[in-house]
């Protein structure tokens, strides 16, 4: 376990190996929390226990209605700026290094610049605005 | 590009990865413990604190202070029953509470609590590891978080929980484009994503030439970069759905929202997964714009205070701060409507961050190639441009407003008639009935004239029967 002898990449990974352990512990703990839950809870369901809450009314048909497809473009336009953030943090990293000189400053401004026009569209086009 | 770089984080990331495996048990279960009790902590702590705020005591009988009275809501919601309605999505309905508390526990591995110390003899950092990317992970953590909202939103099979689940995950998509867009600016000027790395560079203060004057500047991002931190503290309450953000729980809209269907021991890890996540954001504020574990001014000047298990202290202070910050905007700040909200986060805070940070950018790149004199000059320019433009846009928009004033005088020339769409309606602003006073108008013309002058009492007691005869014509008409 010396990282030291390893080649770079081992220890690179096993940084993300230790990731691992918090993610197994977070689920060992729900997982005995629901064990526990499980062993010490009172059961009795009744038929009106098991209906989905509807403000006190009888629920009818399905839970699973339709929605408004403006959540769809928010989650496109989601997707847009995730991309341009994984473009935008590398590039913030080094862009100070010695080798990157004003090209690579005015190249990422045109691309926000591009990103921005994208925002700009679905602003004009009325996407961002709520009625 | 990237094998050029590569090796240097690696490098600077070397306490990292060498620990033997019981440490790193000890630490991942030391994290999960740690926001356990945090999260119990926290609960009595936003109880007690909104209670002041609203004058009142609070949970003060179980424990001293009433310190227990969290654990004892938790462990009575764990013993109660499950109800899993009829017609749920087994298998995503157990598993949307799991991926949100899970998620929720594992961006916390990356934050630095404290510089190396000693843990059974063995010299390790306080902190489970360090990635070149560490932000970036934290950031994925909080997304990936969302797919619990969403899918036990889903999973529910129920209407209110459907639409609370996603309300909130477009929320919290919406808030973290702006979360990520505000943290550029940090590694604009650390030079790194790693967050052990960022609390290092918030070591020292840097000094900046203007005009010939030497200023040393603070060495916290949070004040270098204040916009950003500004923008940052906006978008954790929005992403973390808390006060005033927290529509997917806005009970006289939504019930629960996508919590509507949980109840006993999944609804409980929902509820942790919330506070942790609290805590998480309010760790990467510290840890972004606060020096993380460094001490603070007057503490620092004793030499000893970067040193060993105290830096501890200082991390858990400043996040305190934070969480304070999040129950003092809970207890002042209504509810947002959801269109302000999403008006909010995209029309002010995304284009704000972007414009600050091709700013930082820009201030960066002329001022370490040594143009201190043209970029002073440039952002005058520009301060300059913008001013004359809004100048521009306000004469246009006062010559439109005057046009559209004369218009509605013209439309106000048409005599209303109430009836004219064969069913009685209100006049719209800035229409007028013919004939009606307001009746707060003639009450207050009545009181007025009550003590002195019969003259204007006349007036008011006539304006309030004619309105009275006015409104017996319309009801035979």
């Amino acid at each position: 376990m010396n990282g030291m002898a390893q080649p770079d990449n081992a220890s690179y990974y096993a940084t993300y190996t230790t990731v691992l352990t918090v993610i197994l512990v977070g689920v060992a703990f729900a997982a005995a929390a629901f064990g526990a839950n499980r062993l010490l809870r009172p059961t009795r369901p009744t038929r009106e226990k098991l209906l989905t809450y509807e403000s006190g009314v009888d629920p009818v048909g399905e839970g699973w209605a339709q929605t408004h497809v403006r959540y769809y473009v928010f989650a496109y336009l989601y997707v847009v700026f995730a991309v341009d953030a994984i473009y935008l943090f590398p590039w913030a990293t080094v862009f100070a290094a010695p080798g990157f000189g004003w090209v690579t400053l005015v190249e990422m401004f045109v691309f926000l610049g591009f990103i921005a026009v994208g925002l700009l569209y679905a602003w004009r086009k009325g996407v961002l605005t709520w009625t | 590009m990237t094998a050029a770089v590569m090796p240097l984080a690696a490098g600077e990331l070397a306490a990292f990865g060498k620990d033997p495996w019981w440490i790193i048990l000890i630490k991942a279960v030391a994290i999960t413990v740690f926001l356990l009790v945090f999260t119990i902590f926290n609960v009595w702590f936003e109880r007690r604190v909104v209670a002041r705020m609203q004058h009142r005591v609070g949970p003060n009988v179980h424990g001293k202070f009433g310190l227990l009275q969290s654990l004892a809501d938790g462990i009575k919601l764990s013993l109660k029953e499950t109800i899993k309605p009829k017609g749920v999505d087994t298998i995503l309905y157990v598993l949307a509470p799991i991926i949100s508390a899970a998620m929720a526990f594992v961006a916390f591995s990356v934050i630095p609590l404290g510089p190396e110390v000693s843990i059974f003899g063995h010299r390790t950092p306080l902190q489970l590891t360090d990635l070149p990317v560490g932000v970036l992970f934290v950031l994925a953590a909080a997304s990936l978080g969302i797919y619990g909202i969403v899918l036990g939103g889903w999973s529910s099979g129920s209407t209110y929980p459907l639409l609370g689940g996603l309300r909130s995950s477009a929320q919290m998509i919406s808030y973290e484009v702006a979360m990520g867009l505000a943290l550029v600016a940090v590694f604009l000027y650390s030079g790194s994503m790693s967050t052990s790395e960022i609390v290092g560079a918030q070591a020292g203060g840097s000094a900046v030439d203007i005009f010939g004057v030497t200023l040393q500047l603070p060495s916290w991002y949070g004040v270098v970069l204040l916009p950003s931190f500004l923008i940052y503290m906006i978008a954790m309450v929005g992403e973390t759905n808390r006060a005033p953000f927290d529509l997917p729980e806005a009970e006289g809209e939504l019930v629960a929202g996508f919590m509507t269907e949980y109840s006993s021991m999944k609804y409980l890890l929902f509820f942790l997964a919330e506070y942790v996540n609290m805590v998480t954001v309010s760790a990467l504020a510290t840890t972004m714009f606060l020096g993380g574990w460094r001490a603070p001014w007057p503490i620092s000047l004793w030499a000893g205070a970067n040193e060993g298990w105290w830096p501890l202290l200082w991390f858990l202070g400043k996040v305190l701060v934070f969480l304070f910050v999040f129950i003092w905007l809970r207890g002042t700040l209504p509810r947002m409507r959801y269109d302000q909200f999403m008006r909010l986060g995209w029309k002010i805070l995304i284009p704000v961050a972007l414009v600050w940070t091709v700013f930082v950018a820009t201030a960066r790149a002329t001022l370490s190639a040594g143009y201190q004199r043209q970029f002073f000059f440039g952002i005058g320019a520009v301060v300059i441009v913008v001013l004359l433009l809004s100048f521009v846009y306000d004469a246009v928009a006062a010559r439109r407003e005057k046009a559209e004033e004369v218009e509605r005088e013209e439309a106000d020339q048409v005599e209303f008639d109430p009836f004219a769409g064969g069913y009685p309606v209100p006049p719209m602003p800035g229409q007028k009935v013919p004939g009606l006073e307001p009746a707060a108008v003639a009450v207050a013309a009545a009181s007025a004239g009550a003590g002195s002058a019969d003259s204007s009492g006349g007036a008011g007691a006539e304006g309030a029967g004619q309105q009275a005869d006015s409104g017996e014509e319309r009801g035979r008409g």
